[in-house]
């Protein structure tokens, strides 16, 4: 690493950026906010067979505690206040997976009624596929996630009020 | 002292009103004064859609209605729709449609029992349920590719015959599943916490039950012994040997047991629909509403224009209207197809058990405690899905 | 046939002036009365002929016809195990009809969402609000001449449909 280690070799050295990255991701702790279809097969990604707590996944029921919100189901007009008053209550850093056809683009439901997509009110990080997407593929969505966030920059400097989180360009 | 009423808002955002229920109570102290349900945030506009879509096409979309039971949801779509046409099932598909619903009343009230459990306390039930659960999306995956939304009936039949390797799985079911049950009796039917929360809670009457139009296992619960699939039969149900069990006390702790019973009831339901399996055809003869087999799709010029022709046209349905109610998980789901003679159905209303169920929520929990008003909502078992459609 | 139906014939003798049609189609018996009769006729079928059990209230939006609206009642007898479906014409000028929660506390929700969709007013309600849509919602959606992705969207045109 071309930095002298006068401390011996249980001293990793990391930059704050990686430590506090590292941190982030593996307890993403996403919100238990099911809106539909999706939020069954979400409920079944964190049961027994698929276990989400092995990735430090583990739902929490307030905003206040969640740093990621799964859009999981169809958002629809009379909802769209809600998601965004419990978007805004969730403290920074904070990640949006749209999970399933509906959340992604409105789904099959091309109706009146219906949001066509939540990234028409929230930036949305990851996009998962699927009418509802498999317990893996929300896995696969949540470990994409878990990429974006170990490549952020300025992680550290943004939490204590140094400039602004900066994503590397895809 | 004065006194004063606190209004309280619970949901949209609330982990145990089951999807994205709101709910505003009127508390004085602990005790429940008013409950107003605010439903609608997940209305969808399906019976609108349906009525943009050829009849095929509106198939999908009834399995997104109660995503819990989506067999029983095209279940009622396909009779409804087979009533109109006034086409005959064959045998084999028939029987296939009664396993697979109950498999899906299985798996309706796994979700129940676990989500019931959770709220109330008792995690461990959550965990095993939803891995008994597994095994029937296993069977789902199986027979159609989806895992939830399955959309494998279809009007006239079924999309395609049992796959190889069904018939031992679903035996599995039959010879394990008991077993569970008696572990989640075991964990609950016993367990002090779960008594004192359930039994007394959420009392109501037969008459009352009726007055509020209450179906499925919350009626039977509450002492009326009323059952679609034995006294007004479909799908070839009056061939089967079943139990209706009947609950004594119209409370929580009644429909909790019910539900039970119901649950090996379907296993036997299941047991008696394999041994009556016999080969034959899935798909009626009615070449103007089926699609044509793939085989001849593939190889010839004829079998590929008749496929085009229903999956871009349609099938012209007589003119008319039916009602078709079946028992589904919930409670009676009824479809009201009205035809106008086109490809497209007029009118496709939807007789939805949950909704129905949920209006009489302030009758069950006034009165009670403020916690104790989560146990009501999981013992009505509702699926916001099909109460807002 | 519908004639011999119990319940027609009781209703033919009862309300002879207030049965419009009655008719079976595929075994299910429907009867069409004025709607100024409704609740008598319901109050018949479920005290005289223990139609006790109210499944459903839903509209049908006939556009282009007059009347315009049918309202439609599911009615179940839970000891008989016998439905009957009553319908009673809605004209788009007086789009009301008595609402039937004094006989059926179920009918309030059912209305409520028949009232939301398709505007039809069920008078002597206890709370007649929109139910599925938000409250300052404009428009009822399941009418006919409501466009399926709402009146502030171009239609989808790139698709048959």
């Amino acid at each position: 690493m071309g930095v002298d280690q006068p401390l011996g070799e249980n001293i990793i050295t990391t930059s704050l950026d990686s430590l506090v990255n590292w941190a982030r991701k593996s307890s993403i702790w996403p919100m238990t906010f099911g809106l539909a279809c999706c939020a069954i097969e979400m409920m079944a990604t964190g049961a027994a067979k698929h276990d989400l707590d092995r990735f430090g996944i583990i739902f929490r029921a307030s905003p206040r505690q969640a740093d990621c919100i799964i859009i999981a189901g169809t958002v629809t007009k009379k909802m769209l206040p809600v998601i965004k008053t419990v978007y805004e209550q969730m403290p920074e850093p904070k990640w949006v997976v749209a999970m399933g056809a509906c959340a992604c683009s409105g789904g099959v439901f091309d109706t009146y009624s219906v949001v066509q997509g939540i990234d028409e009110a929230l930036p949305v990080d990851v996009y998962i596929p699927g009418c509802p997407p498999r317990p893996e593929a929300l896995l696969y969505g949540l470990m994409k996630l878990q990429e974006k966030i170990a490549n952020e920059r300025n992680s550290f400097g943004s939490s204590i009020g140094l400039g602004e989180r900066l994503e590397p360009a895809a | 002292m004065a006194s004063e009423i606190m209004t309280l808002n619970m949901g949209p955002q609330h982990p145990s009103t089951h999807g994205v229920l709101r709910l505003v109570v009127e508390l004085d102290g602990e005790v429940i004064q008013k409950i107003t349900p605010h439903i609608g945030y997940l209305h969808r506009g399906i019976e609108k859609l349906s009525e943009h879509r050829t009849y095929h096409q509106a198939l999908p979309l009834t399995d997104r209605m109660d995503y819990l039971a989506p067999m029983h949801n095209n279940l009622g779509y396909v009779l409804a729709v087979e009533k109109l046409l006034g086409i005959e099932v064959p045998e084999r598909a028939e029987t296939i449609r009664v396993i697979m619903a109950e498999l899906t009343r299985l798996k309706s009230h796994l979700v129940w029992i676990a989500c019931h459990a959770l709220d109330i306390g008792a995690m461990t039930v959550f965990i095993y349920a939803f891995r008994e659960r597994e095994k029937i999306m296993e069977l789902y995956e199986m027979v159609s590719g989806a895992r939830m939304t399955s959309n494998y009936f279809r009007v006239g039949g079924l999309s395609r015959d049992l796959p190889a390797g069904f018939e031992s799985a679903v035996q599995e079911i039959v010879d394990t599943f008991p077993g569970h049950f008696d572990t989640y009796e075991g964990l609950l039917t016993k367990n002090t916490i779960w008594l004192q929360r359930t039994i007394g809670n959420g009392v109501i009457s037969a008459e009352d039950a009726i007055d509020f139009g209450i179906s499925g296992p919350a009626l039977r619960g509450s002492g009326v012994d009323f059952d679609l699939r034995r006294d007004l039969p479909y799908s070839g149900y009056e061939k089967y040997d079943f139990k209706v069990p009947v609950g004594e006390n119209c409370d929580t702790f009644d429909r909790y047991k019910v539900r039970l019973v119901e649950m090996r009831e379907a296993v036997k339901i299941i047991d008696q629909a394999m041994k009556r399996l016999k080969p034959g055809p899935v798909l009626a003869d009615a070449p103007q509403v089926c699609y044509p087999p793939k085989e001849s799709v593939y190889n010839s010029i004829e079998g590929l224009i008749h496929h085009f022709k229903i999956a871009s046209e349609g099938f012209p349905v007589p003119e008319g209207e039916v009602y078709q109610g079946v028992e589904n998980p919930k409670g009676e789901l009824g479809y009201y197809m009205v035809s106008d003679g086109g490809s497209k159905p007029y009118r496709m209303r939807v007789r939805p058990p949950s909704f129905v169920n949920l209006g009489a929520i302030e009758k069950m929990a006034k009165g009670s405690m403020i916690a104790d008003l989560v146990a009501v909502i999981g013992t009505l078992d509702i699926v916001l899905g099909e109460i807002d459609r | 046939m519908a004639e011999n139906n119990r319940a027609v014939v009781k209703l033919k003798e009862r309300f002879a002036n207030a049965l419009l049609d009655c008719k079976e189609y595929r075994g299910e018996v429907t009867v069409t009365v004025k709607k100024e009769n409704i609740l008598e006729v319901l109050k018949c079928l479920r005290d005289d002929l223990r139609y006790n059990f109210l499944t459903d209230i839903t509209a049908v939006d006939y556009l282009g016809q007059d009347p315009r609206f049918m309202v439609v009642y599911h009615l179940m007898s839970i000891p008989n195990k016998d439905r009957i479906r009553v319908k009673a014409p809605v004209t788009e000028a007086d789009c009301s009809i008595d609402s039937a929660t004094a006989l059926w506390n179920s009918a309030n929700w059912l209305e409520r969402e028949a009232y939301d969709l398709f505007g039809v007013d069920f008078k002597n309600h206890p709370n007649l609000v929109r139910i599925l849509m938000t409250d300052d919602w404009v428009g009822h959606p399941l009418r006919k001449d409501y466009p399926l992705q709402g009146p502030d969207r171009e239609p989808y045109k790139g698709r048959l449909s």
